[in-house]
């Protein structure tokens, strides 16, 4: 009975936060893991699958109809509480933070539902911090993308050399005390408003 | 005024949260010395769970909830008091064309009259029963929600029996309109603007309005994390005294178009402003162009519509006892009872002078009209609170009123 591999459902949106934690899963010896983006048909997945465990992310606005569901014996078999058990704060705490929350069927033993539960939680912090480092890198390549574009622009209008056109937007920068790329974006626009965008 | 309070509270994308955007963004907060931060979530569960870690102080919740907690009913739950109401009324329900179609034919007329409205739904779900259709689908926002108890009572009022008749499903407020666009649902019953929404964009007609449904009844609290509210009880009185003062504000007409524009902002509910003035108005687009004038739609203020009522606890108690939520027994109703705090509201506000209610419960149902009633400090004015089919609720009756209402759903 406790060897019998443990009925995952994975609930999310965001395709490859999913395919992160169900790797996660896998990983760790769960082959039963079924991964659902749309939660569309829910309750008949449930049925199917019989889960012992769900993991959902707490951006999903369908959390209530999902608690509801649980509610209704007529869909899910056996009642679901959050976590394995009420009184392990910090885990419930670290879950919040880290946005994912997880329903886990009464009666099942802590040690096999906890390990589940970190390693939802440290994939879903590493997944944003992934998200974060994406983001900025995206930011970076803009702001390097303007400010080529400002360079061109005051090599052709003042006829200054790549080198002096960077000096020029750097010392505007620092005199305004903001961003090069700020500085640069100004520029791109103004020149775009004056037709002079080469 | 030397001690700033930190609070940060979760609130949903719903027109009554109106009482604590503008507490925060009228500086009605500040000037009591309370720093507060407000966070949209996206599920009432979010709330719950951020209440209980601790993210949140206070929160934006539905009246049943706060009880739904304290009886354990919840996945999820901490201690939760609720010190505050947030408002009276706000919610309508809304239904598709075609049902709305279909009412039309059995004598629905567009004034939001629940008994009529009520006798044609009655007519459309037996006809498709002998034409062998599938029950309609309506969607409410929570099993623990004023929607989905004042949507039951009026079905099962009207002889509409809402777990056998028809079917009950959960949906969040700002999804409503696109499922009964897209057939997905035939009506629901949701807070503002999500009502409006329906009929802005041309997917439904509102049939009837909670102001009718049970005229000056309870829709939202404010929920407070009952650990925090012992600890910090300064803290939690400045909040009470800075949303009663943003209650006074959202209540003056000049004030409208400004709350409007507020409460239409990204961090709020996102959406035009145009979509928040038929709640705050109380004239109701109805569908198809017309208006309907509704007295008391949505109660910011008047007749003490903060106050949280034990009797308004206690009805909402019993109503998860009728639809098979909880077992009744004297602990239970113990709990419901305990959960509203008129005493914390009464010490928050009595500095200020303010006109209170002489008790803390009333019987619901009784109020005809409006009534000037005994009160300490300056006058108040309660009522009407009746319900459409004249149903009294008396808190000192309470096991015959489960009862009474045990009786009518074997109809």
């Amino acid at each position: 009975m406790e060897s019998r591999s443990l009925a995952i459902l994975v609930i999310d949106e965001n395709r490859i936060r999913a395919s992160i934690i169900e790797a996660g899963l896998r990983e760790t010896g769960h082959e039963n893991v079924t991964v659902v983006h749309d939660i569309n048909g829910i309750a008949r997945t449930i049925a199917q699958i019989n889960p012992d465990v769900i993991v959902i992310n707490l951006e999903n606005p369908n959390r209530d109809m999902l608690e509801n569901m649980f509610q209704l014996s007529r869909a899910v078999k056996r009642p679901v509480a959050m976590f394995v058990d009420r009184s392990d704060r910090a885990s419930i705490e670290a879950a919040v933070e880290a946005g994912v929350s997880a329903y886990v069927v009464d009666g099942l033993k802590q040690e096999r539902v906890k390990p589940i539960l970190d390693m939802a939680i440290i994939r879903f912090n590493a997944f944003s911090r992934l998200a974060r480092e994406l983001e900025e890198a995206r930011s970076e390549l803009g702001d390097r993308k303007v400010i080529e574009r400002a360079k061109g622009i005051l090599m052709t209008s003042k006829g200054l050399s790549e080198e002096e056109a960077y000096g020029l937007l750097r010392k505007t920068a620092m005199n305004q005390n903001r961003k090069i790329a700020e500085i640069a974006q100004s520029l791109v626009t103004a020149a775009a408003l004056l037709g002079e965008e080469p | 005024m030397s001690e700033r309070h930190q609070i940060t509270a979760g609130l949903m994308p719903l027109l009554d949260s109106a009482l604590l955007v503008a507490a925060k963004e009228k500086g009605f907060a500040a000037g009591e010395g309370v720093d507060l931060s407000l966070m949209r979530e996206t599920s009432w569960a979010n709330i719950r769970d951020r209440l209980a870690v601790g993210h949140f102080q206070v929160a934006h919740m539905l009246a049943p909830m706060p009880i739904a907690c304290n009886l354990g009913l919840t996945p999820l739950a901490s201690r939760t008091v609720a010190p505050m109401a947030l408002g009276l009324g706000g919610n309508a329900v809304t239904v598709s064309n075609t049902l709305w179609a279909a009412m039309t034919a059995h004598g629905a007329r567009p004034d939001l009259d629940p008994t009529t409205a009520g006798a044609a739904l009655k007519a459309v779900v037996a006809e498709r029963a002998r034409a062998g259709r599938p029950p309609l689908r309506f969607a409410v926002v929570h099993p623990h929600s004023g929607h989905n108890y004042e949507l039951r009572y009026w079905l099962a009022a009207c002889g509409i029996d809402p777990d056998r008749d028809i079917e009950i499903v959960i949906l969040p407020p700002p999804l409503m309109a696109d499922a009964l666009a897209a057939g997905n649902i035939d009506g629901y019953c949701v807070g503002e603007p999500w009502n409006t929404a329906g009929v802005m964009l041309g997917h439904g007609h509102i049939a009837t309005v909670k102001a009718a449904i049970w005229k000056g009844s309870p829709e939202k609290v404010l929920g407070a994390q009952a650990q925090w509210a012992e600890n910090h009880p300064e803290a939690l009185a400045a909040l009470l005294r800075s949303i009663y003062r943003s209650a006074l504000w959202c209540a003056e007409p000049a004030n409208r178009d400004e709350l409007a524009a507020l409460l239409a902002g990204t961090a709020y509910i996102d959406r035009p402003r145009e979509w928040m003035l038929p709640a705050l108005s109380g004239k109701i687009g109805v569908g198809d162009g017309a208006v309907v004038s509704v007295e008391d739609f949505f109660v910011p203020f008047a007749k003490a519509a903060t106050f949280p009522w034990k009797s308004h606890a206690l009805w909402l108690y019993t109503q998860m006892v009728r639809w098979g939520q909880i077992g009744h027994d004297k602990a239970n109703e113990t709990i419901a009872r305990d959960t509203y705090r008129p005493d914390i509201y009464r010490a928050a506000l009595e500095p200020l002078g303010v006109a209170l209610p002489g008790a803390n419960a009333k019987v619901e149902g009784a109020l005809k009209r409006a009534t000037p009633v005994g009160s300490a400090g300056a006058s108040l004015t309660l009522g009407p609170d009746g319900f459409f089919d004249g149903g009294l609720f008396d808190p000192d009756q309470i096991d015959a009123y489960i009862a009474a209402q045990a009786r009518h759903a074997v109809r």
